[in-house]
This record gives C-alpha cells, sequence and structure tokens, in this order.
C-alpha cells in the first residue's frame, strides 16, 4: 500500500473544486485513459487584471492524480496567468505534505494541465507530441518531456525518471536511451546543489554541521576503519577528534582539510576546523 | 470501522480451528522431529500425520507430498527440477498469464538460454489449446499450467491438458495454489507430475507451502541441505505449519462442496448487483469455468486504486488490476493477455470470497459501491456522455 500523506488522503476523498466550467477561459488536457490518468483543467480568467478567478478540474486516476488536481485548483485560484506558471510540480507535492517517490508523475501532470491551459489561453498551440522525439512507447513521453522534467527537479538516474514520467516503467525498452539523455544532459553539467543557506543561525549550523559529518564524512572514514567526532562548534570554529585508524595518521592534516573543505563548500565560507590538542 | 476482507484469493484468515491445532506447537512442543529423545521425535508422528490430511484432500499418497516454505518454492522447485531432471531438454510452456512464481522463473530460464513457451488465452481468459499442443516437441522438458487465475478466478482444463501429455511423454505441473480446498483435485484421477499449493490461502499460516511429486517423477532437489522430507527438501520442518495445514486441509475438505455452493451464491449475487448498478460495468473472465469465490468485475472510466482506497474508508478490502496498485507502472498482465481493453484494465476489482464471508457483508458493499463509482466518474473526464448511476 502506498504511504500517503493525510493531506493525500484528506483531498482524494474530499477533492475541491471538481467539474466543468462551462464557459472556462482555459482549458487543459493532458495524459489519456490509456496511460492510466489523464487530468482536464478549467481556468475562468479576468481579462482586465489577468487573475484567475475560478478553476476547476476533472481527473481519471488513482487517489494522488486526484489529490494532486485538486492541490493545482486550490493554488491557482487567485493568482495571475504568470503567477501561476510560477508553481512547479514539487510545490504540488509540497502542498500535499509529499507524494511517494512513485507517485511524483501525478504532480508533473498538474504542472503540464497547467501550462497547456495557459498554452490555450495565450493562443498558442498545445506543442505538437508527434513532434518530439518519442522515447517511452507505453506511456507516450518524448525526449523534451524528459529533458525538461529532469532538469526541473534534478533527476538523474532513469528510476527518478520513471517516477516522474512514468517513461522506462512498461516493456523497458527505452531505459538505454533514457541513460543516454541523462549522460548527455548532465555529463557537462552535474546537478546543482541545493544553494548553500544564506543565513543562518547559531542553532541552524550547528545541526548542518552534525548532519555533514554525520552523513558525508564518517561513513567515508568508518569504511577505512578510521572515525571523527565532533568536539565543540564556536562560531566558525569547528573543533574535532580523530578516532580509530585516522588517529595519529599521516594524512591526519589531508583529511581535516577535507572536511573543511566539505563545510566550505556546503555550510559557509569561513568555516574553520581544527583537531582537538 | 470493521473489516469486511474480500481480498481471499491474496491471503485468508487463519482459521481457528487451525490455530488451536498449532498452539501446543508454538509454545511447549517446540522440539525438532529429527531429534532421537522422545521430546522432539515424538514431532515426527505429528508431521506425518498432518503429510496425510494433505495427501487426502488432493487424493495422493503421503510419500509424495514435499513441504515447502510458500507457494512460490513449490512452482519454483518444480520448474528448476524438471530442466535439472532433462539437461538435453530445453524448452519449457506455460502461460502467459501464470502467476510470477512461475512466469518470472521461466523469464529467468529464458535469460540463462532455454526456449519458453507463454501460451496466450482468449477475451475471456481461456488457454488456446490448440497453440499449447502444437508448441511441444522432443526438446519440452515441462509444461507448467495454472489450475486456476488469480485474478480472474478462470479455471484451466488441466485434466484434458495433463491427459494429452502423458500420451506423449512430456512432464507437466500445475499451480493448484487458487484451486486448492477450493474446487476438488483427485490426483488419483489427474494425472498430475507435480503440484504447487500454497497454507496460507486456505486458512493456513503463511509461510508453509506443498509441492506434489508423482511417485516415479525425477525430482532434483531446490533447497540443498540436510535429510528432511526424504532428501527432497532440505531446512527444520516447520512444525506448527505442518500441523496447521493438516488441519487447514482436513477443513477444507470437509466443507469443499458446502463452501463451493455457498461462496458462488454470494459471488452472483455481489455481481448481479454490480451490474446492475451503473452502465458500463463488466466481468472479466469465463464465468462458466470459475472459481465459486472469485470475481473480476471492470469500471470503465474510473481507476482501480481510487475505488480501492474508497472502499477502504468502509473497511471494505479487495484488490485491482490497475497500473498504480501493481507496484509497477503496468497494470494487470492478466487482463492484458486476454486483450481487455485499457479502459477497462485500469478500473478492474477483484473480490475474493471465503467461507468466513456473510451475506451481510455482501449487502453492505452492494449498498457501498454504486455511491463510490458514480462519485469518481463525476470526477473522472471520460465516459461523460453517458449515464452515471442512478441516485438511490
Amino acid at each position: 500500500m502506498w504511504e500517503y500523506t493525510d493531506k493525500v488522503k484528506e483531498t482524494f476523498l474530499k477533492p475541491k473544486n471538481v467539474g466543468e466550467i462551462p464557459d472556462a477561459d482555459a482549458v487543459g488536457e493532458v495524459g489519456s485513459i490509456i496511460c492510466g490518468d489523464a487530468l482536464k483543467l478549467f481556468l475562468k480568467i479576468d481579462k482586465g487584471s489577468g487573475r484567475i478567478i475560478d478553476a476547476k478540474f476533472q481527473t481519471f486516476g488513482c487517489a494522488s492524480a486526484i489529490a494532486s488536481s485538486s492541490a493545482l485548483t486550490e493554488m491557482v485560484k487567485g493568482k495571475t496567468v504568470d503567477e501561476a506558471l510560477e508553481i512547479s510540480n514539487q510545490d504540488i507535492a509540497d502542498f500535499l505534505g509529499g507524494l511517494p517517490d512513485q507517485k511524483m508523475h501525478c504532480s508533473v501532470m498538474g504542472r503540464e494541465a497547467l501550462e497547456a491551459a495557459v498554452a490555450n489561453y495565450k493562443g498558442e498551440k498545445p506543442p505538437e507530441k508527434e513532434e518530439g522525439n518519442l522515447i517511452c512507447k507505453c506511456f507516450d513521453v518524448t525526449e523534451e518531456k524528459i529533458r525538461k522534467v529532469a532538469v526541473e527537479n534534478h533527476l538523474t538516474t532513469v528510476d527518478e525518471i520513471t517516477n516522474f514520467t512514468k517513461a522506462g516503467g512498461g516493456c523497458g525498452e527505452c531505459i538505454p536511451n533514457i541513460e543516454a539523455i541523462l549522460r548527455d544532459l548532465w555529463s557537462f553539467k552535474p546537478p546543482e546543489k541545493p544553494a548553500k543557506p544564506k543565513k543562518l543561525t547559531n542553532l541552524h549550523k550547528i545541526a548542518l554541521i552534525q548532519e555533514i559529518i554525520e552523513n558525508e564524512i564518517r561513513p567515508g572514514l568508518q569504511a577505512d576503519n578510521g572515525d571523527v567526532e565532533i568536539i565543540d562548534i564556536e562560531g566558525n570554529r569547528v573543533t574535532v577528534a580523530l578516532r580509530g585508524m585516522c588517529t595519529g595518521c599521516l594524512m591526519a592534516d589531508v583529511t581535516i582539510k577535507g572536511i573543511q573543505d566539505k563545510l566550505r563548500e556546503l555550510v559557509s565560507d569561513d568555516i574553520v576546523v581544527e583537531t582537538y590538542q | 470501522v470493521n473489516t469486511i476482507y474480500l481480498d481471499n484469493n491474496a491471503t485468508t484468515r487463519i482459521a481457528p480451528e487451525v490455530l488451536e491445532e498449532m498452539m501446543p506447537y508454538l509454545t511447549d512442543l517446540y522440539g525438532n522431529p529429527s531429534s532421537m529423545h522422545t521430546f522432539g521425535g515424538q514431532l515426527h508422528r505429528k508431521v506425518e500425520e498432518a503429510r496425510g490430511k494433505v495427501a487426502s484432500l488432493l487424493g495422493a499418497e503421503p510419500e509424495e507430498i514435499i513441504f515447502t516454505s510458500c507457494g512460490t518454492e513449490s512452482d519454483n522447485a518444480a520448474v528448476l527440477s524438471a530442466v535439472e531432471s532433462f539437461p538435453r531438454k530445453k524448452h519449457v510452456i506455460t502461460t502467459r498469464v501464470e502467476h510470477p512464481a512461475v512466469l518470472n522463473f521461466c523469464r529467468h530460464l529464458a535469460r540463462k538460454g532455454y526456449r519458453v513457451t507463454f501460451v496466450p488465452v482468449n477475451h475471456l481468459g481461456q488457454l488456446d489449446l490448440d497453440f499449447l499442443f502444437k508448441s511441444v516437441d522432443d526438446e519440452t522438458a515441462l509444461v507448467s499450467i495454472m489450475y486456476a487465475n488469480n485474478e480472474t478466478g478462470v479455471i484451466f482444463p488441466v485434466a484434458e491438458i495433463a491427459e494429452r501429455l502423458k500420451e506423449r511423454g512430456v512432464l507437466f505441473h500445475t499451480d493448484a495454489v487458487q484451486a486448492a480446498g477450493k474446487i476438488p483435485i483427485d490426483l488419483k484421477s489427474l494425472p498430475f507430475d507435480m503440484l504447487s499449493l500454497s497454507g496460507h490461502k486456505l486458512h493456513a499460516q503463511k509461510g508453509i507451502g506443498v509441492l506434489y511429486v508423482r511417485k516415479g517423477t525425477r525430482f532434483s532437489p531446490f533447497v540443498i541441505g540436510g535429510h528432511q522430507e526424504r532428501g527432497r527438501r532440505a531446512g527444520t520442518e516447520n512444525v506448527p505449519s505442518i500441523i496447521g495445514l493438516g488441519k487447514a486441509c482436513e477443513l477444507a475438505g470437509a466443507y469443499i462442496h458446502k463452501e463451493a455452493t455457498y461462496l458462488k451464491g454470494l459471488c452472483d449475487k455481489l455481481e448481479t448487483a454490480l451490474l446492475n448498478c451503473c452502465p458500463d460495468v463488466r466481468i472479466n473472465g469465463d464465468v462458466e469455468n470459475r472459481l465459486p469465490n472469485t470475481t473480476n468485475i471492470s469500471f470503465e472510466y474510473v481507476e482501480g486504486e481510487a475505488i480501492l482506497l474508497r472502499l477502504n474508508e468502509f473497511g471494505i478490502c479487495a484488490s485491482s488490476g490497475s497500473a498504480c496498485t501493481s507496484g509497477s507502472l503496468e497494470p494487470s498482465h492478466v487482463l492484458r493477455a486476454m486483450g481487455i481493453p485499457y479502459t477497462a484494465v485500469h478500473g478492474s476489482i477483484r473480490f475474493s470470497l471465503s467461507r468466513y464471508t456473510t451475506q451481510q457483508e455482501i449487502d453492505r458493499v452492494i449498498e457501498i459501491m454504486p455511491g463510490i463509482i458514480r462519485e469518481l466518474r463525476e470526477l473522472s473526464p471520460f465516459g461523460r456522455e453517458k449515464f452515471f448511476c442512478p441516485p438511490e
């Protein structure tokens, strides 16, 4: 059984804004009954202000598809069309308290319906599927969509692509092609790491340093029978003690420098790491 | 909310009589039947008694019964034994609608260079027998065909298949995990070489299975180690579960005819009511040749997971062939092999009943279901030109 959040369950059982808007100013339709989920989004837009004054949906799909659609309509109401376009699939998932990894494609479908509706409003033709290079025949996914979703969500593995777009989740024949796209996409520019936090309280900084040492530093040292322990954190001075095989190791200075570089990269540029004397 | 459990093809409740029978062996009598001392050794007799009860349900001899850990192990062991016993034969035949325990094992063999034929089915889920018999050749080591399908309940003509294969000297295995205990099986008159069953599908414990191997059939063990099960399946006997399974088989044998009539009545009632509750509902599979406890119904334009989670709110447990419930993104391989349109595959729901299912529970489902379908269809962009369920 899927681990849905309470918000997903609640939204699925009592979805908001269900139905059609007969005189809608914009309609966006994505997915198909064959693929197992489809969403039709209706928007009523105030001509003067460009604000979305009403939004409704019809969805064929699982609980998370219905919840994502309902969430989308709640999120766009009251926004201008341009503001609405700022909503990413991750925002839809966040609104619901998160979605299971394998269900992220439901939030992507929401985002796509929004784009289709806005294109429809602006009088643009919906992008022709046939024009794109079809990669996944089972779920009708083009190379363009894979690239777009990969960049927007920092996806680097085939599993992630499948979770977000379904591509590769059917017969699996296209998996080598997806791998090739990912290699091409990320070979020169690795996925952007989450930006360094701008301003940290002391409490946050300490927590972040602990987390990085715990998750990124210690496993590597432990693999070589060494270890490191945080003794104190004062301002930007981090005092650590090397343990196990690291004690008295000739490379100790290099190890300390490595920890410092990592913390500078992820926490703050002026971190200084010292050994406990 | 009271649980209404209609997912008995997934697993069943342990019968109270079975639990009672098992209790002493889960508590005080924990010995190892292979031991020399009485404390352990006395259990050997209990294990053999249970073996006798299992054999009696199937019309087999006790020494033809091998206890395993589950249905999947029995299936794997059967297929592997066949190909290992006939190393020159590099061809295996099974069906496109088989349980993954056989299907994926055969795919595994295919990757190792075996030729595997997957026999197709028609829109009612009936096997293409001509295709099957034409596929048999001198290289065929084994034909493995399930007795009854777990998703649709469709029963295959395994007696006829086994007869014809016997004439041609080809080994036949049947996965009877869903059939055993639900329909009578008499191995005295059915020429099967091997048969698998699973304890937890007939009100015994999970973690116990059986592989029947007809006397005189070559057998090569799957689990290798100690001398247990006469060297055909190593590993210390799961004594409580074996004793429980013996009791469960005894109960199944006693109830089988009465239970079949009772369940068929309930299933028919449920089906008729749901078929009439709204348009664009269909039954999947051959209703003339079907397990008495299983019904597979498609509600078009709505998605199975959504139906299941709405049912879940009322404590009703069922399952679906939709993609979202399969753990992968592909919907049921069984319904697709039958050529059921995707619109119906995604909205398929399987109800599987047991002797513990009551009239009231079925009435409750009949009462709840139309509202759920109506609400979900109101959400759906498809089938809108059609009539919805009439309001109650």
